[in-house]
């Protein structure tokens, strides 16, 4: 091992390393997701908010020259999207998946017109923490350099997951979900229960984004975004809409999306597409264990309108 | 405060509505009203479906601003805008349809519903006052138990406790006995009753059961179409009189007397077991045989399987084992075996689970024979004019009142759409008849039609299954009654025998 080789050990280690720097835009996609949806509504053009989150946080570092300031940009980019979404929704016989994919496209559109001049010059991008100093291995200090944000992202799970219990907020958010018949009687507005809840979901997949375009992969093109927005909406439901289940599906897709890199740097190219699609065959593989014809989904916000 | 205004009574409160007037559009729900609910009285509110009862309340409680009128409040005239300036003076309402979220536990949805929700909330502390709270009343909820997993009873329990936690001075309740059994109904009532008594709590109850009006309430206000038809004090009025004021003039059908002999076994259950959505049991090992000729009725809280029994029968739902025999032969609920078996059903919710709303009557009114002569030539081609006089035909026999049979089966009241798949299920020969509450929510004139239609069914030899929450209609339709609790049969009996208190007391689980 003097040379520095770990042999085979570098794909668990790269799958490590890939699971916390690829989980990260999934994460917050999701927990913003899991947000909107536990007050009853979906957003799918979540894939959309997350490019305009990434170009609008290239653009602001760009400028500015502070990463941090283009994180900020990118969550109010989200919260706006949010609530355009959330206002939308709010006319009559307006449907919310429809909508959704409708932000999506104008999303990824305005993204791609407003980031034409971005894709030259180089924007300043987020630091990362060194958790590897101890170790001499390449690999290691590689794969344990972890970003600020993926560290606020995890912090953010279990807050959620205590919020929704112990916070008025968090039991508004549920009841606005669960029954919009039992908010208004207790003269709540359910839609502005919505409005909130969109925009905050949508802070946090404009956030999502910054982290695509300012630390990985760290720049800013058209292709940026394979997906993750879309995929992590699909997250929320089989991580039955629960914060801390949303952060083991995210790592868990992390790392089947860091499978295929990994098995190519130590010399395994066959399959290398296959073991890309890992991801995506993984999803198919727990949709279908978990469930069943005969029953309805499980924890499932009952005023979403994929249950009703 | 303001100076010199003196604060509301504490204790029951008395509530006026003044001259009410409702309009929706052109509609008029309601036409200058009056209501005068004495401080610490038991009321009784009752009229017809679309009487305006729930229009009313609701603009006391401030859901609608009524077009005319005023609400006074302890004699002093309040402006209510929403309901919760009408919590703020005391004033509460329990509703009809649960307004308890399913998926938290009951100490979450009580301290929900509190208009001063901590920030954050400090469960320690808070479940010490529930639990104190709960040593005050005379019936009990486990707090910690999701609302989705206690039964109907105590779910109505949980909604009057969570007004009487909110320190409600002035409760509206909108049919609360109806998930309830009997003796559960006494009990819940009773208590209320009591804290009226004591001078805490006034009550307004819509209902429409007198037997609970005669036993509880004191005064009672009658509405008939939107229009203020009677009121006066219980103790001076007969059931007969309430039922003439409620209906005015209107002809109810008469139903036929029960006649004839009971028949061959025509639908048989063995051990049938079905799962519910959430892939529990819902219905275990149920076995029943229903003959030609006799009506069995199926009693039971809602919830404890028979809507998923229902749904079997129908076909919309997959046994989990277990056969269904009709006549003989093994049953799976298919279009032809149902065709063949002359076997017809009338489920709950009739807009939702036998009609396609969108579409119009004539069409609703063919579903069972749409491809076959003289609806269709060749099992495809579809002939327009034979749906429309055949509907036409059936919109006069069986009083449908639509403007015309092209209408969308949804744009017709309730009682009218289950009088068009009455049309249906019942224009032709009847082998075997499922009904699952047929009459939920439907008004006098509707009610003695499908009960008349329906024993005219048994008398010319249908096998009848009915499944009912009403254990009224059960006790005056059924020749013989099952109980159903947990998703099995634990008490049978003969209809013409059966004692109250004891299929109260099955349906509890006791």
């Amino acid at each position: 091992m003097a040379d520095g080789s770990i042999g085979l050990w570098t794909v668990p280690l790269a799958v490590f390393g890939g699971a916390i720097r690829v989980s990260t835009p999934f994460l917050f996609v999701s927990l913003g997701e899991c947000i909107t949806e536990r007050s009853g509504r979906i957003n799918l053009g979540l894939e959309g908010t997350l490019i305009m989150g990434a170009m609008s946080a290239y653009g602001i570092s760009y400028l500015s020259g502070s990463p941090w300031l283009g994180v900020l940009a990118a969550g109010i980019t989200g919260a706006l999207l949010g609530a355009l979404h959330a206002g939308i929704c709010s006319l009559p016989r307006v449907n919310d998946i429809a909508v959704g994919i409708a932000l999506m496209l104008f999303g990824t559109g305005l993204a791609f017109y407003l980031g034409k001049p971005l894709i030259e010059p180089t924007a300043a991008r987020l630091p990362a923490i060194d958790f590897g100093w101890w170790s001499d291995i390449p690999q290691v200090r590689a794969a344990l350099r972890i970003n600020v944000l993926f560290l606020i992202g995890v912090a953010i799970a279990p807050i959620l997951f205590w919020a929704f219990r112990t916070t008025r907020w968090g039991l508004l958010i549920r009841t606005a979900g669960e029954s919009s018949d039992a908010a208004r009687a207790m003269g709540y507005s359910v839609l502005w229960i919505r409005l909130r809840a969109t925009m905050v979901g949508g802070f946090l997949a404009g956030i999502g984004g910054s982290f695509l375009s300012l630390f990985y992969p760290g720049s800013w093109n058209e292709g940026l975004s394979s997906g993750q927005g879309i995929t992590a909406v699909a997250l929320v439901i089989f991580a039955r809409w629960d914060p801390m289940l949303c952060l083991w599906a995210s790592l868990a897709f992390g790392g089947a999306a860091a499978l295929g890199p990994a098995l190519q740097s130590v010399g395994v190219t066959s399959g290398y597409h296959l073991f890309n699609a890992a991801p995506y065959i993984l999803t198919l593989a727990i949709m279908i264990i978990t469930c069943s014809p005969k029953r309805t989904l499980t924890g499932a916000p009952a005023e979403l309108s994929i249950t009703r | 405060m303001i100076i010199g205004e003196t604060p509301l009574p504490s204790g029951a409160l008395g509530v006026d509505a003044v001259a009410m007037t409702m309009r929706f559009g052109d509609f008029t729900a309601l036409d200058n009203v009056e209501l005068k609910v004495r401080p610490g009285s038991f009321h009784a509110l009752l009229g017809e479906n679309g009487a305006g009862k729930s229009t009313l309340v609701k603009c006391i409680m401030g859901y609608y601003r009524a077009t005319e009128g005023d609400v006074l409040v302890g004699g002093r005239e309040q402006t209510i805008a929403n309901p919760k300036e009408a919590h703020a003076l005391g004033l509460g309402m329990v509703y009809q349809h649960f307004t308890l979220v399913p998926a938290m536990t009951v100490a979450e949805n009580l301290v929900l519903a509190r208009d001063d929700v901590p920030a954050v909330v400090n469960w320690t502390k808070e479940k010490k006052e529930l639990d104190a709270f709960l040593a005050r009343m005379p019936f009990k909820v486990p707090l910690d138990a999701r609302v989705s997993d206690i039964s109907a009873g105590e779910r109505q329990k949980c909604e009057i406790l969570k007004q009487l936690y909110l320190k409600r001075r002035f409760l509206i309740l909108d049919e609360p006995t109806s998930v309830l059994t009997p003796g559960e109904a006494d009990e819940v009532l009773g208590m209320l009753r009591a804290m009226v008594v004591a001078g805490d709590l006034t009550i307004l109850m819509i209902t429409h059961k007198f037997r609970e009006v005669m036993a509880f309430a004191d005064d009672v206000t009658i509405l008939r179409r939107g229009k203020l038809a009677g009121h006066g004090k219980v103790a001076e009025l007969t059931p007969d009189d309430m039922a003439r004021t409620m209906i005015g003039a209107e002809q109810l059908t008469v139903q036929p007397p029960r006649v004839g002999e009971v028949g061959e076994p025509r639908l048989q259950l063995t051990k049938l077991t079905a799962r519910d959505d959430a892939c529990a049991i819902a219905v275990h090992g149920v076995s029943l045989t229903v003959r030609g000729g006799e009506i069995v009725g199926i009693a039971g809280v809602s919830g404890n399987g028979q809507r998923q029994l229902v749904e079997v029968l129908a076909g919309q739902r997959e046994a989990e084992s277990g056969d269904i025999h009709v006549r003989g032969d093994l049953y799976l609920a298919n279009r032809e075996e149902m065709r063949r078996h002359k076997m017809f059903l009338l489920p709950e919710e009739p807009l939702k689970n036998a009609c396609v709303g969108g579409m119009s009557v004539a069409d609703n009114i063919a579903f069972r024979e749409f491809d076959r002569a003289p609806f269709a030539s060749g099992g495809w081609w579809l002939n327009r004019s034979a749906f429309r006089k055949d509907a036409e035909r059936k919109i006069g026999l069986y009083k449908i009142k639509t403007r015309t049979p092209d209408t969308p089966i949804s744009a017709l009241s309730g009682g009218n759409v289950q009088r068009a798949v009455l049309a249906r299920e019942l224009g032709g020969e009847v082998e075997v008849l499922i009904a699952a509450n047929p009459c939920f929510g439907l008004d006098f004139a509707a009610v003695a039609q499908i009960h008349a239609e329906i024993m005219a069914a048994r008398n010319r030899g249908a096998a009848v299954l009915l499944v009912s929450e009403d254990l009224d209609e059960l006790l005056e339709l059924s020749d013989r009654l099952v109980v159903m609790f947990h998703g099995e049969f634990v008490h049978e009996a003969r209809a013409s025998e059966a004692d109250l208190t004891e299929i109260g007391r099955h349906m509890a689980g006791h």
